[in-house]
Order: structure tokens, then sequence, then C-alpha cells
């Protein structure tokens, strides 16, 4: 091995493979039955933390940074002037081997720039994990990237291989992509998450009458919006997300904040901020959708196409919606319990599980661990002190803001001071 | 009766040895100590406890019958943090489960009980860290070796997955704190202790022990880390959270070796 060549391999290729977000490493069932190397049955491990705060998991690179197309907000366009640089099969095998034999990682994360043509990419992508599984013996994790417009025979074998595929929609609406993407074609990217998305639902059903059908995908599919590149609204965004949740059964949309890698007019300027903020808000609303219960034009709708960025989503919510409380925690069931603001998923449950032995009062929500602060505006409970019920949202919100600290405070206060 | 305490090896098997003669000398101990511990009791009687296999497994079965699995996990794991006065608390929940009829190792209304499920908690985040930050380096004879020095003594239950996870290497993970390893040689995992020269290290690769190729994997290793960091994201704060300064030292990508 060259290390010194690979050194510089790695630190192109890894660099410009960092914008994909997800690091995900469970979900999986690949169990070492073999006494090979890697066992993907629990859950995921985050083995170290870059300095940003995302896990690293797994060793995700691209194969290539040398590509074809010329897409707008990616930092592997064909005019970008960088140093190019592509792995060999071998030497990616290789690398996730012996990375993983000193504990260093979950398994890889392959992704590509496109050379050639689709189907060429897409079929290095799968040597590589084929090798890894057939000559290997390797059970660890593998993400492979669906390349878009790659056939449906290829999409079909990757995910023999793969834990999980991926096709990064990036641009959430189609005149998005047409601005800053001109030579990828919306269908381009729908198709291999389709076939992906078939093969999985024909393969489950197989297995159940048959025992020894192989895993296909076990992890699922997942993909990932750009924010802030585009001036879409957080409507435009969720919607696109609520699309692909429901149509292809997607395990995660992940949401990016652009990070600018190009003085390109179309898009913010180099140095400007990356909205890390919305990125946030996103992702609560994401979760809302996903575990609470919320139809997603409950949270965004023609009278609100962004999120509120003071406060969290469900409290937004809550607040144009003030006529369905208070609820009285000692009666409402489940699913109203997860509509409350300061309530998720674990007090939920805890609550529910106290309250058939004792009607609960404001000591015990205290202890249960739900954030008062936030909820006791909108629940009664065991106790004749009832919080103040009779002031408008906008200065009950403004209460809210005053009494609690957010992590984000910095970020809001210009506008803050103004009030 | 006259106050007792009671001394034991510092084993699980001894523990519930003294468990068990508790109950059966139907005496409440002041203390349960490790051998050696400090006693704060002058004026007692200390009484030593040897392990018996029997009797160790007849409160375990006791045990069982009262008790969640989980319940016993964190049992288990929580004797495993070697924090002072963890026996007597321990003595306490079980005299608890024994004097109940229902199962009551999830009533957080019982200090005892509160502070054990708060101690395994800990335990096993300790655990999943090791799992975690455990680096092996590739030694000259083919051994996968990692140091630890974990705050509890996780390693008799980190083993279980990295032998499902390495089963066609040869490991050996070594805590420096409590002077025990767990060396795996393809088949089967067994206890070892043994003398480590001083300049072996956490991390780094003295030819004189590693694989020539050792260096330069943990070299690539820091060179990923170091790409795949977004500096216009950075939030140390956050990186700290996740990584705590204690464990630093085991991972090659944050030592400033060269």
């Amino acid at each position: 091995m060259d290390f010194d060549r690979i050194k510089e391999k790695l630190n192109i290729l890894a660099d410009a493979a960092k914008y994909d977000v997800s690091c995900s490493s469970s979900g999986s069932k690949r169990k070492n039955n073999t006494k090979g190397l890697g066992d993907s049955s629990g859950m995921g491990i985050c083995h170290s933390y870059t300095q940003d705060g995302r896990c690293v998991s797994l060793l995700k690179i691209l194969l290539t940074n040398h590509c074809i197309f010329d897409c707008a907000y990616c930092v592997t366009r064909k005019s970008n002037d960088i140093k190019k640089a592509a792995f060999k099969v071998q030497e990616v095998v290789d690398l996730t081997i012996s990375f993983y034999r000193r504990n260093y990682i979950e398994g890889l994360f392959l992704s590509s720039g496109i050379f050639k043509s689709p189907d060429h990419t897409m079929e290095r992508l799968i040597q590589v994990a084929k090798k890894l599984r057939n000559e290997e013996n390797f059970n660890g994790y593998i993400h492979l990237k669906s390349i878009p417009g790659a056939s449906d025979e290829l999409m079909r074998e990757a995910g023999l291989y793969a834990d999980r595929l991926s096709v990064n929609i990036e641009i959430p609406t189609k005149s998005g992509l047409k601005l800053l993407a001109p030579d990828k074609k919306h269908e381009d990217f729908m198709k291999p998450m389709e076939k992906v998305k078939n093969e999985i639902i024909q393969y489950k059903q197989e297995s159940k009458l048959i025992k020894s059908t192989p895993k296909y995908a076990p992890a699922g599919q997942s993909t990932q919006m750009i924010v802030g590149a585009t001036g879409e609204s957080d409507r435009d965004i969720m919607y696109s997300s609520a699309f692909f949740y429901k149509n292809y059964n997607m395990k995660r949309v992940y949401y990016s904040g652009y990070v600018p890698v190009s003085n390109d007019p179309r898009l913010p300027a180099l140095g400007s901020q990356v909205p890390m903020l919305r990125e946030n808000r996103l992702y609560q609303t994401d979760w809302l959708m996903r575990f609470y219960g919320f139809d997603i034009r409950e949270l965004l709708n023609d009278e609100n196409q962004h999120l509120d960025m003071e406060i969290d989503p469900k409290l937004s919510w809550a607040l144009r919606n003030r006529q369905l409380f208070p609820m009285d925690i000692n009666r409402i069931d489940k699913q109203s319990l997860l509509r409350i603001p300061g309530i998720g998923l674990k007090s939920a449950n805890k609550i529910v599980q106290a309250r058939k032995y004792r009607k609960l009062n404001w000591e015990h929500l205290q202890k249960i661990g739900i954030a008062i602060n936030r909820a006791k505006y909108f629940i009664t409970c065991d106790a004749r002190e009832k919080e103040l019920k009779d002031i408008s949202s906008d200065h009950l919100k403004q209460v809210i803001l005053k009494n609690s600290v957010s992590k984000f405070r910095s970020d809001l206060s210009p506008q803050l001071n103004l009030f | 009766m006259p106050d007792v305490v009671f001394t034991y090896d510092g084993t699980f098997k001894g523990f519930l040895t003294c468990v068990f003669t508790a109950f059966e000398q139907k005496v409440n101990p002041l203390e349960i100590l490790p051998a050696g511990a400090d006693q704060q009791h002058l004026f007692c009687d200390t009484n030593e406890i040897l392990s018996e296999e029997l009797k160790a497994l007849r409160v375990l079965k006791g045990l069982k019958a009262k008790v969640s699995s989980n319940g016993m996990t964190r049992i288990r794991w929580s004797f495993l943090s070697e924090a002072e006065g963890i026996e007597m608390e321990l003595y306490n929940m079980i005299k608890y489960i024994f004097s109940s009829k229902e199962k009551v190792d999830l009533d957080y209304s019982h200090p005892s009980v509160l502070y054990i499920t708060k101690v395994a908690k800990q335990v096993g985040r300790e655990k999943h860290r090791m799992e975690a930050f455990v680096r092996f380096r590739l030694t000259k004879d083919d051994i996968y070796f990692a140091i630890i020095e974990p705050d509890f003594n996780v390693l008799p239950i980190i083993i279980k997955h990295f032998k499902s996870r390495y089963a066609d290497q040869k490991w050996l993970i070594y805590d420096l704190k409590r002077k025990i390893g767990a060396y795996f040689d393809l088949n089967n995992v067994e206890y070892v202790s043994m003398e480590l020269p001083e300049d072996i290290g956490i991390s780094g690769g003295n030819l004189e022990y590693f694989d020539p190729g050792e260096i330069y994997f943990q070299k690539l290793w820091k060179e990923y880390f170091d790409s795949t960091n977004i500096k216009n994201r950075v939030n140390m704060r956050l990186h700290v959270q996740h990584v705590p300064k204690r464990y630093w030292k085991y991972l090659s990508e944050k030592s400033p070796f060269t």
C-alpha cells in the first residue's frame, strides 16, 4: 500500500463526501453467523465526533470526485477547479477493512461523482460492496449512494450487498433543480428510488414465505435536501419530505444547511452563514410528523409558509390553536398528550404509566421531567393553581421566551433586542 | 446483637455470599466492604466472608424469581461501578425485593432502587463509550491490542460485543487501571494479567511491539477525521459534550503524535 498516495486521496475524497449528512449505522439486522468480520445487528455506534459536533460512525468517502455534471451547489461539480482523485476498488476495500478491524468505524458510506455514465459509476460502487461481502466476509454496515439515472438491474443488485441505499434529491423544488442543476432531470432521481422501494417490498413479502430469501437493503432508503440554497420555503421543503416518507417509504429524510462552496451568483455568497437554526427547526418538524402524529398541513400551510425561528414548531402550532387547550393531563389519551408543548415521547409514556396509580399534580410532572415552563400554559392537573389563560397568544409567546433559555439565543439576539 | 462489618473479596460472588450470610445469621451488617478498604466503624466486629459458589447461586436464583431481567442487569451493572458504599445500597435493595410480594425493581420511590438505577445507567453509558472508543493496534504477533482505563469495571460486559464483531481476529483489551485484560484467541475469551512495558503507549506504533503498517493506519485515520470536519460549522461545545476530554487520550485522532 502506498500510504502517502492513499493519504492524499483520502484527504480529497473525504473532504468532498462530508456534505452528505447521513451517518446512521443502525437498523440493519446483519448478524455475524459465519465467524467472519463485523456484526451490524445491534444499535449504531458513534466512534468519534468531528469538531462540528457531528458523529463519525462510517468511513464516508467518494470513489472519485470527477463528475460529468455541473450542479452549482455541489463541490464536486465539473467546473470546480479543485484537485481531483479516484480510489481503486481494492483500495476502498482495504481501507474499510483496516479501519473496521481497529474499531474506528461501523462500516462504509460510499458515494461518487458520476464518471463516464451513471451505470458505469453505479457498477463500480456495487463492486466495492460485493468484494467486501463475498471476499472479506464483511458483515459491517454498507451505505451506497444510488446514482441518479442508474438502471433498474444495477439498483436491484446494489440492494443485495448494501444495508442502506440513498439518492440525494438535494433541491426540494423542480424549479430550483432546473436553475442549479440544468443537466439533471427530476425523473432521474425518482427512478432508482422507485425501484429500490419496490424491491424492498417484494423481498419482504418473499422472506415471509421463504426463510432463506437474501436481505435486500435491510436499513431502507434515505434522502437529503439542501436547505437555504434556493429561495424555497419551509413549507416547500417539508411537503417534499412528507411526499418522500409517504410514497417511497423513506427511513429518513435529512436536511442539510447549505455550506457555501462557490461564488456562483445563483447561490448564497461564500462566507455566508450556514442556516443551522433553520435546519434544527426542520428536523423538529420532521419528528413531529413521524413520531408525534402531526399532519404536515397542520404545521405548515398557506398562511404559515415558514417555521417560527424563535420557538419550536409544536409550541408555535399550539399558540395558533389555543381553543384546544388546556387539556387535562389525567384524562386525555396519549396522542393528545404528545400534542402538548413541553411533553415528549418519553414523558408521555411515563405520564400514561404513572397516572394508573395516582392522579398527577405539578410536582409529579416536574419529577417525570416534562418542560413545565412551556407545558404549564396548556394543561390542567390535580391541583388548584391554574396558569393564566386569558392572555393573547402573542403575549404568551413573549412570556415563554422570557422564562426560558435557548442554546440558540445568541443567534436570535439581534431580533430580540428590538423588543 | 453486636454491630458487625462484613468484608469480602470484591467479587460479585463474594458480595452475594455476604447477602446470604446476613439473611442466614439474621444480622444487619453496618457495612459491606471489599477487603483492604478503609473501615469507618472502629468499635465493631469484622466478619470476613469467604466466597461460596452455592450460597451465591441461591441468592441469585431467589433474585431471578422476584426481579425483571432488566432489574437483574441493573443489579449486576451497578455492582461493576465499584462505587463506595454500592454494596450497602444493593443489600438494601435486595432486602426490599425479598420482603415484598410483588416485583419492586421499578419502584423508584424507594431510595436504594432509585440509586441503583442511576448508577446502572452510568455504567451502561461507560460500557457504550468503551465499545465506541476502543482503538485496536495491530501488534507484531498479529493481535489487535487496545488499552482502556474505564471509570467503572466494564470489561466483563463489553466482551460479548467485541466477540461477536471481531470473530476472525485475535484481540486483547487491557484495563490498565485494574490490571486485567480480556484475550480472544479466535475461539474463547479468557482473562489475562500481565506487565505491560512502559513505552507501549495508548496510541502510536512503537516498532518494537507493533506491525510496521500500524502507525500509517493511525495517520490515515487522523487524516480522515480532519478532512471530514466542516469548518463553517464548528461547535466545540457540542464536540466536547460528545467526546469528554478524559477520553481523548485513547483516541489517536485526538492525540498530537506525528
